[in-house]
């Protein structure tokens, strides 16, 4: 009997998923549990895997190619077993006629000596020994020009992760020269491929070249045009400035750094992740979900860290970040931020937040306003933490001071709801003792 | 009220005829604007007629050789009038095959000279048509003359092929100017007709856009059967009398006159863009005087596209009926192959013939390619032995590193059609290796193409 292999949805949200690379070809023997595929789904890479032992047929799906939930992309068959019109997927090649001389003729589609003949053709070694026609296309395999495949393995190319702009999406010569050369470099070198996503390209721009680039939406940025259309547009947003004295906040971080030595280091990302958490404890009005018809106010504070990666943003969550010690917090933030960056979060790692904190301090913004995660009801935007000439005591000294905007859905926080919340972080970030009240 | 129609084309040759064709399979209302006859240049002053007198050249060439092969065919007598005359069928049988297929193809014909009008309207006599979607400028070119020297086209003893193409008798001596492809296939032509033939060419050598291998065989050739070739010639003065005319031509550091009963201007095409009103409209053109095109044919007016000679270079039929084709898909919301400009192949179809796509050797040195070159000569293939075709070869350039085909270059009676296997493998970036494994039939000149590939590998069999 054979199993279907179906795109699965491999988070919540999932809708449609990217093949970005077969780990396993058509006519390969698999087992329950085997990785068949690399699937990106709307916010991560995950796997496909399979749900029964067999031989992989009828592969349908092509690597790059976007397929909803639920779609059939590849058949597991019994040995032997035959599939609709599927022959055989490895016949017998004919024997080579023995020819005097012609020692070279069976090293391979090609079979120039020394500069081409051992080198098995690029992931199709069938080419030459599948009478046309005979068995159904193999998605599992790249299209791709004898040229380009020439190019590709003598400069270590994957061709798998290239866009192919020949007929049918055939990667030609073109599509090569096209792939920045520090790129083709570190794709020759990195066995783990963890960008395999078209991401756009910042090339010189050539006169009389083409006058723009259509570069398909990413999974991920599918999703965030989604969701910020649903924040912006219908959530009444307002917005709640201050500025926080982080003289002592940064007093406090370098005594702690001081004394966990070796054991890690605090940030103060990891301070404000505290601190805001601590803070939202004693404001539950502003740890909350609007629901269409109701609000959900958490008494679990999930704190949502936004983490910018190659092709757009995520916000992993730091989960009951008020019960945490501030080592703890930076431990798991700086994992979190290192899956996020290699897209190997898991769902249940970037969903679930009560409450967001995007912080650009490190861009050296001064301040910004953020779009509210929904269906949170308030985001932090931090700033950076600048020295500013500052009045202490009558007179003209040095402190620094950081800006903080809380952006806030009006459906669940009024004004003052969210000045309160936002002057009990002030307090507790000025004076990091109050935590501990 | 103007008459829609969803395309307009102004110009009824290969470009616009093909364009026309296309629009209609792809449902599209479409108007084609011809002032002439249908087919242009191409089908009835140019390509069709000339292949046909080149038949007529080649049989007769045939015939004064047959003794060699056991055929008396006694004295050959040769009547260009004759010749003509066929030629004239053939063209006009031509011209009434593009009438069919427009009807066919429920493609309007509008007979008439359109003159463009802004906002998608193109003006014929008193009528005027609208084009929903666009106007395709495809109104070719013409030969022109060099009137700066005295040589200025009077269509009795300086003539261009418009004329020579309906001469009743082949001219006692005829001197050429422009050893490009039409000057060679002409000479070749009235050579075979009894005509003493001098072919001048301003550039180094004959075919001078031809890799120089190719130059040099047909400069053999053309020699050996008794053409006067004079390159690297400039023709100071030309002096047309009642049936004759004076040339004064200056080679490699020589003035000589040249008494001939007529010339034949063969160097140089002029673009139909005048009196079509493309500044009214917005459509610039170029220093050069082609009109100014996007990578999408369109004109710097939207909604107004060049397609053909008019759009630049290189100007032969088969590039123009592509972009008839691209422009119309592109049009009907398509998302048509790309046009490989450097994939376009250049045959003259003089004897032998001379076929090549991609670069010459010395471009390839020019821009510093590291390449090997494959050749193969007629001399060594069993096909062209035995029907005595021996002249040329086949000559492969290939990417040392990757084995791409960087151009190729064939000398040979069969030139014009065996070069479509190597576009074909350049269209599909196929290596040298991809068209020595497909296998070839034997004996066939085509072997000469998979042997040349061989060659640039260092393991040719047959020599």
């Amino acid at each position: 009997m054979a199993t279907n292999v179906y795109m699965e949805a491999l988070s919540p949200t999932m809708e449609e998923g990217r093949v970005v690379k077969w780990h396993k070809r058509d006519g390969d023997v698999v087992k329950t549990g085997d990785t068949l595929a690399e699937v990106e789904t709307d916010k991560a890479v995950m796997e496909l895997v399979a749900r029964a032992d067999g031989v992989l047929r009828q592969v349908s799906a092509t690597e790059g190619q976007t397929v909803p939930v639920g779609k059939v992309v590849a058949v597991i068959a019994s040995p032997g077993e035959a599939i609709g019109a599927s022959a055989p997927a490895r016949a017998p090649r004919a024997p080579a006629p023995p020819l005097a001389g012609s020692g070279e003729q069976g090293a391979g589609l090609h079979g120039e000596s020394g500069e081409r003949g051992a080198v098995p053709d690029d992931g199709s070694g069938e080419r030459g020994a599948v009478p046309s026609g005979a068995t159904p296309a193999d998605a599992t395999r790249v299209k791709a020009s004898p040229l380009a495949r020439r190019i590709a393995r003598e400069q270590g190319v994957d061709l798998k992760i290239l866009t192919g702009s020949g007929p049918g999406g055939r990667v030609v010569k073109k599509d090569l020269e096209a792939a920045p050369p520090a790129a083709v470099a570190s794709r020759a070198v990195t066995a783990e491929r963890t960008e395999p996503l078209p991401a756009p390209r910042s090339q010189a721009v050539v006169p009389g070249g083409p006058a723009f680039e259509d570069v398909p939406l990413t999974q991920i940025r599918k999703t965030i045009a989604k969701r910020l259309v649903t924040s912006l547009g219908p959530i009444p947003h307002f917005f709640l400035t201050t500025e926080v004295d982080m003289e002592r906040a940064a007093d406090a971080r370098d005594a702690l750094n001081q004394q966990l030595g070796d054991q890690g280091k605090v940030s103060y990302n990891d301070v404000i992740i505290k601190a805001t958490a601590l803070a939202l404890v004693k404001h539950r009005a502003c740890n909350a979900w609007f629901q269409d018809d109701h609000i959900r106010y958490w008494n679990e504070v999930h704190i949502g860290m936004a983490v910018a990666v190659e092709d757009g943003l995520i916000t992993p969550v730091i989960r009951y970040a008020d019960r945490k010690s501030l080592a703890l917090i930076g431990r798991e933030a700086r994992e979190l931020a290192e899956k996020a960056r290699s897209r190997r979060l898991q769902p249940n790692e970037y969903t679930g937040s009560t409450f967001s904190i995007s912080n650009l301090g490190m861009f050296e913004i001064d301040q910004f306003t953020a779009v509210i995660n929904p269906p949170e009801a308030g985001i932090l935007a931090i700033g950076s933490i600048v020295p500013k000439a500052v009045v202490v005591d009558g007179q003209v000294a040095s402190g620094r001071r950081m800006r903080i905007t809380m952006s806030c859905d009006h459906r669940v926080i009024d004004g003052a709801t969210g000045a309160t919340f936002l002057k009990t972080l002030k307090q507790m970030l000025e004076n990091p003792l109050a935590m501990l009240l | 009220m103007a008459s829609q129609f969803d395309v307009i084309i102004l110009g009824g040759g290969p470009a616009g005829y093909v364009a026309a064709i296309r629009s209609a399979q792809l449902g599209m209302s479409t108007a084609l604007i011809e002032k002439d006859k249908l087919g242009g240049v191409c089908v009835n002053i140019g390509c069709i007629p000339t292949k046909a007198l080149l038949h007529s050249a080649y049989i007769a060439t045939l015939l004064r050789e047959a003794k060699d092969f056991g055929v008396e065919a006694g004295a050959v007598k040769t009547d260009y009038g004759v010749a003509m005359h066929r030629s004239r069928k053939v063209s006009d049988q031509n011209s009434k095959g593009v009438e069919f297929l427009m009807k066919k193809n429920k493609v309007m014909v509008v007979k008439g000279t359109g003159v463009l009008q802004p906002g998608r309207k193109v003006k014929v006599g008193n009528d005027v048509y609208e084009a929903k979607k666009a106007v395709l400028i495809a109104t070719g070119s013409r030969v022109k003359g060099l009137p700066q020297i005295g040589l200025e086209i009077n269509k009795t003893t300086v003539i261009s092929s418009d004329e020579a193409l309906f001469l009743e008798k082949a001219p006692a001596s005829l001197a050429i100017i422009g050893a490009g492809a039409v000057g060679m296939e002409f000479a070749n032509i009235f050579h075979a007709f009894g005509t003493k033939v001098t072919l001048i060419e301003a550039l180094p050598r004959i075919l001078p856009l031809e890799d120089a291998e190719a130059s040099e065989a047909l400069s053999r050739s053309y020699k050996k059967r008794g053409i006067e070739l004079i390159p690297g010639a400039k023709v100071k003065k030309g002096t047309p009398g009642k049936d004759k005319v004076t040339l004064e031509v200056e080679a490699g550091g020589a003035t000589q006159k040249l008494d001939v009963a007529a010339v034949l201007m063969a160097a140089g095409r002029a673009v139909n863009t005048e009196n079509l009103a493309l500044a009214e409209c917005g459509v610039q053109v170029t220093e050069r005087g082609f009109i100014k095109v996007d990578q999408n044919l369109q004109t710097t007016a939207p909604g107004y596209y060049a397609i053909g000679d008019v759009a630049g270079p290189p100007m032969l039929a088969h590039k123009g009926m592509r972009e008839g084709v691209f422009v119309t898909e592109l049009l009907a919301g398509k998302k048509p192959h790309a046009i490989k400009y450097d994939n376009v192949p250049s045959v003259t179809y003089c004897h032998p013939e001379v076929a090549s796509i991609g670069f010459t050797e010395d471009q390839c040195k020019e821009r510093k390619l590291d390449y090997v070159p494959g050749r193969f000569p007629f001399s060594a293939n069993g096909r062209a032995r035995g029907t005595g075709e021996t002249e040329g070869f086949v000559k492969i350039l290939r990417d040392k590193k990757y084995g791409e085909i960087l151009g190729a270059h064939i000398v040979g009676a069969q030139a014009s059609e065996l070069i479509h296997e190597l576009t074909v493998a350049r269209e599909n970036e196929y290596t040298v290796e991809e068209v020595e494994l497909a296998i070839h039939a034997h004996p066939t000149m085509s072997e000469a193409v998979a042997q040349a590939a061989l060659d640039s590998l260092g393991r040719v069999v047959d020599m």
